[in-house]
């Protein structure tokens, strides 16, 4: 590759999603983080039991990312062949289940409302 | 070291700009990276396919008030790496076929039509229908004719019938190699997968068909009672020794049997025995499936023209170009990209998409009566598939130095899932977007 410049990483990411779904996605993207930090900031900290919520459904987001992967991709487990690969699926996994979490307590807080006192 | 230290520093580039925000990335999406140029100057592109489109939506964003006309009679775009994966059943026909027209820039001419004449003295080229373009600048990115005739008792309609694939020829036809070797791979039996004495595009896909053609047996449980021989007419398995001696283990860890200098002269469809030159004399070899890929060529407009070098590939006629600007050698205002070239290594995608920005450069410059500067250094990648999840990405120049874009991230002659991962989701995008003008 002659260049990897973040140009060069939109367009290609472009390509895969197309680009309206691409920036809807980044936007949502977005949108989830701008919300969890508005909550975080209305109630001055984490809230325990959203929190403990969206950890239980960590491991499903990210079981869910890497089946993606590889249900799209046509590979499987077997085919992890070094180090890199494992740090990929543990970046897969983190994304998955960070995301799902992140989404998961974002949408709590919002829908409890901020709590009295 | 110069060649990390520049890959380090462009790594380090991208995390900053990553760094600096999408915004101002989403913002600049699109633009063009330099100052356009003013000129009436008339460029002429012959070739649509991989290199001509990019070069032509290049231009289109460089150059302002230019004439860029591109010839080319198909109307159909094909994604040419996607073959290999057509064949081997990963992907559907349809998966390498788009339009020319969905690609090329507003502002740029196509002529719907074969280039039949070259004339670089009178700077002319005319195409079968008659039409004459005079040109200012050429860009011959006409891609290689595929000699199906140098196989004696081949033809096209005989592929997805006994046995017989030939997945360079067309999608449809990959689609059809998928067929027979389907077929194969659920019976059993020997299977021959075999390259051209020439020039070739894509080495490596020969390779990872033999590769693929093993992991299908195996997964359908036929891999005891099959062979898989791959005779090449070279004395090794690729023309970069590291990753020759690579694919020469792999293939002994999968039992594929290796014939070396054995050039396919003719096949017997009736008999199912195909017929090799080897320094021994002819050898019959018998076939259950057997992928056809012939000898490569310019395409005749080409041949024909004065283009070609004259005492180098004499048989093939790859044009006289500078290996490092990609200039003619005789001819300084025409440029090759792709295929058609005559230089030691890169007939794939991925060098005509380096090939570019090195025509671009130069091409600009000298529009603009100055030297450019960017040089080709025969970069050259292929993915190289070793079964059905994992790859080797094998990038080399024009020195077999190994060149990767990811040191000590990526291991180039590793199989990875990682490289699978990147040939399934970002190979197809990235090439767009090198059709696109913006990779």
């Amino acid at each position: 590759m002659k260049e990897l410049t973040l140009e060069t990483m939109i367009a290609v990411f472009e390509e895969i999603f197309g680009t309206l779904l691409f920036w809807a996605m980044v936007a949502a993207a977005i949108a989830i983080t701008l919300a969890f930090l508005w909550v975080l900031l209305r109630d001055r900290g984490l809230e325990s039991r959203p929190l403990v919520w969206s950890a239980v459904l960590a491991p499903v987001g990210a079981v869910a990312a890497v089946w993606f992967v590889q249900w799209v991709t046509a590979s499987g487990l077997a085919d992890l062949g070094g180090p890199i690969d494992w740090i990929v699926l543990l970046a897969i996994a983190v994304a998955g289940g960070g995301g799902l979490m992140l989404l998961c307590y974002t949408a709590q807080a919002l829908i409890r409302g901020r709590r009295a006192g | 070291m110069a060649r990390f230290d520049e890959l380090a520093a462009s790594r380090r580039r991208f995390l900053a700009l990553a760094a600096g925000g999408m915004l101002a990335g989403a913002a600049g999406a699109g633009a063009p990276a330099v100052a356009q140029v003013s000129t009436r100057a008339r460029i002429v592109i012959v070739g649509a396919g991989a290199g001509g489109t990019a070069i032509a939506n290049r231009l289109a964003g460089r150059l302002d008030g230019a004439e860029v006309t591109i010839v080319d009679g198909r109307r159909e775009h094909w994604y040419q790496p996607g073959f290999t994966l057509i064949a081997a059943g990963l992907k559907p026909a349809p998966y390498a076929v788009s339009t020319t027209a969905e690609w090329l820039p507003r502002g740029v001419r196509w002529v719907e039509d074969w280039a039949a004449e070259i004339d670089p003295e009178a700077k002319t080229v005319v195409t079968q229908g008659g039409t004459r373009l005079d040109y200012d600048w050429l860009i011959v990115a006409s891609g290689l004719s595929l000699d199906w005739a140098g196989v004696e008792g081949f033809s096209l309609d005989m592929v997805g019938e006994n046995g017989i694939g030939a997945h360079y020829a067309s999608p449809g036809h990959a689609a059809r190699t998928w067929a027979a070797l389907d077929r194969f791979t659920g019976r059993g039996g020997t299977a021959l997968i075999q390259r051209p004495a020439t020039e070739m595009k894509c080495a490596g896909a020969p390779l990872k068909l033999a590769f693929l053609a093993d992991d299908r047996a195996r997964r359908k449980g036929t891999r005891a009672s099959s062979r898989i021989i791959y005779a090449a007419p070279q004395q090794a398995l690729f023309s970069v020794p590291i990753v020759a001696e690579k694919v020469r283990m792999l293939f002994g860890e999968r039992g594929i049997e290796t014939h070396l200098q054995h050039t396919l002269r003719s096949i017997d469809e009736t008999r199912r025995i195909a017929t090799f030159d080897t320094p021994e004399g002819p050898k019959e070899l018998g076939w259950d499936f057997i992928n056809i890929i012939p000898p490569q060529r310019a395409p005749e407009v080409v041949r024909n023209s004065p283009l070609p070098w004259a005492d180098r590939w004499t048989d093939q006629g790859w044009i006289e170009v500078s290996q490092t600007t990609l200039r003619h050698a005789r001819y300084p205002e025409v440029f090759g990209i792709g295929d058609i070239c005559g230089v030691p290594k890169g007939k794939t995608a991925a060098s005509a998409k380096w090939h570019v920005p090195v025509v671009e450069d130069h091409l600009v410059a000298a529009i603009q009566g100055r030297e450019g500067t960017a040089v080709f250094n025969g970069y050259t990648s292929c993915p190289l598939i070793t079964r059905i999840g994992r790859a080797m990405l094998v990038e080399f120049d024009y020195n077999n130095n190994l060149t990767p874009s990811f040191p000590g991230i990526i291991a180039p002659l590793e199989e990875l899932w990682i490289s699978w991962l990147m040939k399934e989701i970002a190979l197809k995008p990235t090439y767009n977007a090198m059709l696109r003008g913006k990779a």
